[in-house]
């Protein structure tokens, strides 16, 4: 089918309205002048400003953190709770449970950031590194659950049943047979949660405390007082690392589909 | 494929021995999901060595009663005996049954060496043992240049063979195999069949496999058990069910049958010979040699097998009993077989079988011609069930 110019269009529109800021965002990363929006000529002067800025660094550095720590305890919990909301199709209370499980996804942040963080004084817990770290355990472990759920919906129970019946014990069966095997679908939620820690504000500031200021917090307050190319930079690299994760994830899931094709046409040939 | 001569087989009926002792015994085995009765108060007698087969539609209870014995599904009444052992609360992991299952249920992760060691690991069996089993295992289903694949990368008859191959390293009392042969194409399949009963005779294990393909528990039981939603309704030899059939049920799942409903007129004595039966059926009077409980006026139906029913253009001498007069209304070429339907006066339709012994094309009897359809007095059978 021929393209018309109208789709050529649309098109064109549409991509320049996802990337065009964010293009603008990288080149002016590149600027030699101190004024965001005039351009000074090519430098790298802001990449290395940006590794002297301690109080950057040390923003980077706790969402780092954070991000590992939250999306690994969001990992396992929603794992958890993706396979009980599998497995056990008949106890009572199910419905609520898993109606439960999807809300934080439409909850507007800000409440969901305002309730972490009344819960967290009705506490008396300092806040800090560890109830961030919460925060973003309880709202990233329900995109675990979902990613996981849908995942376990199409295993083959049978394979479980199979180890049982080889004598194979139901802990030791989860661990050898079912992890392994939804083991992508797991570490596709890790990514998700990990990303999703990563660029959250809204509950971070929210639950946050001295000494725990997260990137986006830091971004965000910098931004107050003025852009400076420095963020610029430390956007760009934040940019780059998920077109990195995108491009990785993609093509290894390509390599897959194609050493599946391969496989297949093995079986065929040694089928005859 | 070169076949394996197993022993000498030797006929095997220790059903008919009132001494023998069961393998396995399900004594009024009820089970329930909710308010659907899946297996309702069955008793079943399974014994050593016999290839055993549960056959019925889906949804008969088959596959329930095998989970019941894998540990799969708990009964909610009634006991499960295997060697005399009551085995209820005994988990699957635990059982001395090992089932091959209908997906066959591969593990993708490993490859097929990995797949058979598996279970001979959770025993922690040593290391050389484990090896030597595999790959006697890997020769016994000649599959030993694909040790090292994956399950993706083998054919469907080929990861059949790996998932027997797992099920029965173990060396399991009893083997389990939930419509094993399903996914396979019908040569295959056949040739399967035989290579399963080979093994079964040569390893001297007891099989129970679950069908819904007749001509397959035909062709590999000892023994067939035909179920209908939850009940038993016959268990016998293949020949028995095939060919004394208790029930209209059983009669008409298996093979192809004629049936006709009618009621006795006559019995034994009346018509001079003992174990006699006549029969009037719209008009159509049959006379059967058998011993039957029914009486006279009693509602039966009269069964025959289309192979037992001649056809020809000629009147038989006899016309006072078994004989069907009409046109031939359709008939299916099967190669062997050609399967001719004919249709009386009245429009009831019964069908004849004919081998096709010769290389004939042209049909000395085709569409449209009348004929004569007659039986003798012990081919067919009268069903008061």
């Amino acid at each position: 089918m021929k393209s018309s110019r109208f789709d050529v269009t649309v098109l064109t529109l549409g991509f320049a309205f996802l990337y065009i800021p964010i293009i603008i965002l990288i080149v002016y990363s590149f600027n030699a002048s101190r004024l965001v929006t005039v351009w000074g000529g090519f430098s790298l002067h802001w990449y290395t400003a940006m590794w002297s800025n301690q109080g950057l660094m040390d923003a980077a550095w706790v969402t780092a953190r954070v991000g590992v720590l939250s999306a690994t305890l969001g990992t396992i919990l929603g794992t958890l709770a993706a396979l009980s909301l599998t497995r056990f199709t008949r106890f009572p209370g199910r419905m609520l449970f898993s109606g439960m499980i999807y809300a934080p996804l439409v909850m507007p942040e800000v409440i969901t950031g305002l309730s972490m963080l009344l819960l967290f004084v009705a506490l008396n817990v300092d806040r800090g590194f560890w109830t961030v770290t919460i925060a973003h355990t309880t709202f990233t472990m329900c995109y675990v659950a979902i990613v996981v759920q849908s995942r376990l919906l199409t295993f083959d129970r049978s394979l479980e049943e199979a180890a049982l019946d080889l004598g194979c014990p139901p802990v030791k069966t989860f661990f050898k047979i079912t992890l392994p095997l939804i083991f992508p679908a797991v570490i596709a939620g890790w990514m998700l949660a990990f990303t999703l820690s990563l660029d959250d504000l809204v509950i971070a500031s929210f639950n946050t405390g001295p000494g725990a200021t997260t990137l986006p917090i830091k971004i965000y307050s910098q931004v107050r007082l003025g852009v400076t190319p420095e963020i610029n930079a430390i956007c760009t690299i934040l940019i780059a690392l998920v077109t990195v994760g995108v491009i990785c994830a993609s093509l290894s899931t390509k390599r897959a589909e194609v050493k599946r094709i391969r496989d297949e046409h093995l079986a065929v040939r040694g089928a005859t | 494929m070169a076949k394996s001569l197993g022993p000498v087989k030797r006929k095997f009926s220790p059903w008919t021995d009132p001494q023998a002792v069961p393998f396995i015994r399900f004594e009024n085995i009820t089970k329930k999901f909710g308010n659907f009765t899946a297996v309702n108060n069955l008793t079943l007698d399974i014994y050593e060595r016999e290839f055993f087969s549960l056959l019925g539609p889906s949804g008969c209870g088959k596959t329930t009663l095998m989970r019941m014995l894998a540990g799969f599904e708990e009964p909610t009444e009634g006991r499960i005996l295997l060697q005399g052992q009551d085995i209820r609360g005994v988990p699957p992991y635990r059982r001395p049954t090992n089932m091959m299952f209908q997906s066959y249920a591969l593990f993708p992760h490993m490859t097929v060496e990995k797949n058979i060691a598996f279970g001979l690991q959770q025993d922690n069996m040593p290391k050389g043992e484990i090896e030597a089993r595999v790959q006697e295992m890997l020769k016994l289903v000649k599959l030993e240049e694909f040790a090292r694949r994956k399950p993706n990368q083998l054919s469907g008859g080929q990861r059949q063979r790996v998932a027997l191959a797992r099920s029965l390293a173990k060396r399991p009392k009893v083997l389990l195999l939930d419509e094993p042969l399903g996914a396979l194409d019908k040569k295959l399949r056949e040739e399967t069949q035989f290579e399963l009963m080979d093994l079964q005779h040569t390893l001297g294990l007891t099989f129970l496999i679950v069908t819904h393909d007749q001509e397959e528990a035909m062709t590999v039981s000892d023994r067939i058990a035909v179920m209908d939603k939850g009940i038993i309704m016959q268990v016998a030899t293949p020949a028995e069910i095939y060919e004394a059939p208790n029930s209209r049920y059983v009669a008409d799942f298996i093979g192809d049958i004629n049936i006709l409903e009618g009621s006795i007129t006559d019995t034994a004595s009346a018509l001079g010979a003992p174990g006699t039966v006549k029969i009037e059926s719209d008009g159509l009077s049959i006379a059967v040699d058998q011993e039957c409980q029914a009486v006279k006026g009693d509602k039966v139906a009269f069964a025959i097998r289309p192979e037992k029913v001649r056809i020809s253009p000629d009147a038989p001498a006899d016309l006072s009993a078994n004989c069907f007069y009409g046109e031939v209304w359709d008939i299916g070429y099967l190669g062997d077989f050609s399967l001719f339907i004919v249709r009386s006066e009245d429009g009831r339709l019964m069908r004849a079988a004919q081998a096709n012994i010769s290389r004939l094309v042209d049909r000395p009897i085709t569409f449209g011609d009348m004929v004569w359809l007659t039986w003798s007095r012990d081919a067919g059978l009268v069903l008061t069930r």
